[in-house]
């Protein structure tokens, strides 16, 4: 198609340039339909695209006199800043999104440890019924988390554990999920034996080897699952709606839904700049990891499969 | 490691470094092990016996045999919430993967700037539901949304979207194919992956650019694709959160999806005998599709280790 195909099929010297030449003739006309059928529908696709988000963000700065204006306008004319303290100060903020972080926190450490341990054992270590347990690992991939959610309730309930964060963080201790462990072995398998092997010679138990060798090889792979557990956890909506119950205890989205539900009914209704202004504070973590970590991010998105 | 060759005809147990490595690979499965009992195991058998039984968390579980089974035939909610969902992964999730892979087909045409444009159409994919369920209910708000207003400028009157029985479903369609670009990204990794020596041969041969795709292009990227239809599937059947913060189900349950079905009967009327039975039901059709899935795919999709 271009230059390096004629190169490709061995053209003499003289002959590449000729050819070289002739493309470079034909390649505005190229460039110009290229602009037409590629980069024009493109940017118009990013424009639909991010337009909401831009309506999002412009919206949670307008003063309220302006969130309603027709013809509407995306970017405000003057920004009202104290929108965002206004919103904040109405629902327990800070507490709440304390809650959110501790299980973010609770739950990356212990699928971290517990998940790469599995994985590891999965991917080198070999005793009786490994094989056949791995399967079953595999296996309850396709059990809805549904179907567990009631015992698992009635089990925390019977621990007194409603209304705390412990029924959120403490499974995540077990395993860290099967999902987790799947992609850390596949990962693990990559890494050149050679390593645990010379590791072991000169004295590293097993459980050191993981630890002194597979994890720090493998850094990736875990801020890919620490990436994927952020997102995850922050996300969370159904478990934290059903363990969770007074204010002290929600997490962030659980209370903001809440102070949302309530406004509707105290007038505050129609205060789509402050509902605006709450949505974009719970935007802005997820947008940091990513604009900070986009590499690892993008990796990690192909690597495991999941979307983010 | 020709070491374990010599010893492979030897049980385990008779090396002590075997048993070692034997001890640490239990260990290191242990808390999976312990999770998968206390957590999936226990409750899955729970979750099916009180699919039998009437239990309304007070007073203790009383087995009723089939009885939730049959409530269920006759349940006119529990039809539509099996007749939303359907609907809905039937649309949703075709269209997500088209978009996502016209998208990334789109990225692939080795456009300048490419991380700019897949920032762009990735972003949104990012956003929490919590977010965008309140960005998209307003924007599709009938009458107040942005939507229809710029819709208003050009003359035309929009349809109600989420405040309709008609309309609610393509809506929440529209909300899923805002996040099409973290499938996107999968497929954009899946095309970069597709050797240039392929096209180079079938250029070779003649091929238009359709043909490339369709006999090169299209083949090798059918694994990604598969996979994001059968996890887009299963994920389109647990749909919980968008609906139940932007709709609630309603208007008259003409957006009552199953989870959020669930949700209802179990800590709404605390019916979790008859909630288990809507989680069984569900297992079972996710598993149905699973399998089914994997039959299509058998004949469908191509993998390259395999001989044609």
């Amino acid at each position: 198609m271009r230059a390096p195909m004629i190169e490709g099929l061995g053209a003499p010297a003289n002959v590449r340039l000729l050819g070289q030449r002739l493309l470079t003739t034909t390649r505005w006309r190229r460039l110009s339909t290229r602009l037409l059928l590629v980069y024009l529908p493109m940017a118009a696709l990013a424009l639909v695209y991010t337009a909401p988000l831009i309506w999002l963000v412009g919206s949670s700065v307008k003063p309220e006199s302006q969130v309603f204006e027709y013809p509407p306008n995306f970017i405000p004319r003057s920004f009202v800043w104290a929108n965002y303290p206004d919103a904040l100060v109405q629902f327990p903020f800070i507490v709440t999104g304390l809650n959110t972080l501790t299980i973010v926190a609770g739950v990356m450490v212990g699928r971290l440890l517990t998940a790469s341990l599995a994985a590891y054992g999965f991917a080198r270590l070999r005793f009786p019924g490994r094989d056949a347990l791995f399967i079953l690992v595999l296996t309850t991939l396709m059990i809805p988390y549904h179907v567990i959610l009631i015992p698992q309730y009635l089990i925390f309930r019977d621990l007194g554990w409603l209304n705390t964060l412990k029924p959120l963080i403490v499974p995540a201790w077990f395993g860290g999920g099967a999902f987790f462990i799947f992609l850390l072995r596949q990962f693990f398998m990559t890494i050149p034996r050679e390593y645990d092997d010379a590791a072991r010679i000169d004295g590293c138990g097993f459980i050191q080897v993981w630890w002194h060798i597979v994890m720090p090889m493998s850094l990736p792979a875990l801020g890919a699952v620490a990436i994927f557990t952020f997102m995850g956890e922050w996300n969370d909506f159904l478990a934290p709606l059903i363990y969770l119950n007074t204010p002290d205890k929600q997490t962030l989205a659980i209370a903001v839904e809440q102070w949302r539900r309530s406004s509707v009914h105290t007038g505050y209704n129609h205060q789509w700049n402050h509902i605006m202004a709450v949505a974009t504070v719970v935007t802005l973590p997820p947008l940091l990891v990513f604009f900070f970590a986009q590499r690892h991010f993008i990796q990690g998105v192909v690597i495991s499969g999941i979307k983010g | 490691m020709s070491v374990d060759v010599a010893w492979s005809n030897r049980p385990w147990w008779r090396s002590k470094l075997r048993r070692q490595e034997v001890l640490a690979g239990y260990f290191t499965i242990l808390p999976w092990i312990l999770g998968f009992l206390i957590f999936v195991a226990g409750p899955i058998l729970f979750s099916f016996y009180l699919s039998f039984s009437e239990y309304d968390i007070l007073k203790p579980p009383k087995l009723i045999g089939l009885d939730n089974y049959h409530e269920m035939f006759e349940d006119r909610l529990f039809w539509q919430s099996l007749r939303v969902t359907t609907i809905y992964a039937a649309g949703a999730v075709p269209l997500a993967v088209v978009v996502g892979y016209l998208l990334a087909l789109m990225l692939n045409q080795k456009v300048g700037g490419l991380s700019f444009w897949r920032t762009a159409f990735y972003v949104p994919a990012i956003v929490p539901v919590l977010a965008v369920s309140y960005l998209f209910a307003w924007i599709f708000n009938p009458d107040i949304g942005l939507v229809n207003g710029l819709l208003r400028q050009v003359g035309v009157e929009g349809p109600p979207w989420f405040a309709s029985r008609q309309w609610v479903l393509p809506t929440f369609m529209i909300m899923e194919l805002w996040a099409a670009g973290g499938g996107m990204v999968l497929y954009l990794a899946a095309l970069q992956g597709v050797p240039s020596s392929l096209y180079d041969a079938a250029k070779v041969d003649g091929a238009n650019a359709w043909r490339r795709f369709w006999h090169v292009t299209l083949p090798m990227t059918t694994p990604v694709i598969f996979f994001q239809f059968l996890i887009g599937l299963i994920a389109s059947f647990q749909l919980f959160t968008g609906p139940f913060l932007v709709t609630q189900g309603g208007p008259a349950n003409a957006s009552l999806f199953y989870v959020l079905y669930l949700y209802r009967n179990g800590w709404k009327y605390f019916n979790m005998g008859y909630a288990s039975a809507l989680a069984w039901v569900l297992v079972v059709i996710i598993l149905v599709f699973t399998l089914l899935s994997f039959r299509v795919a058998r004949r469908v999709v191509y993998y390259e280790s395999e001989e044609p």
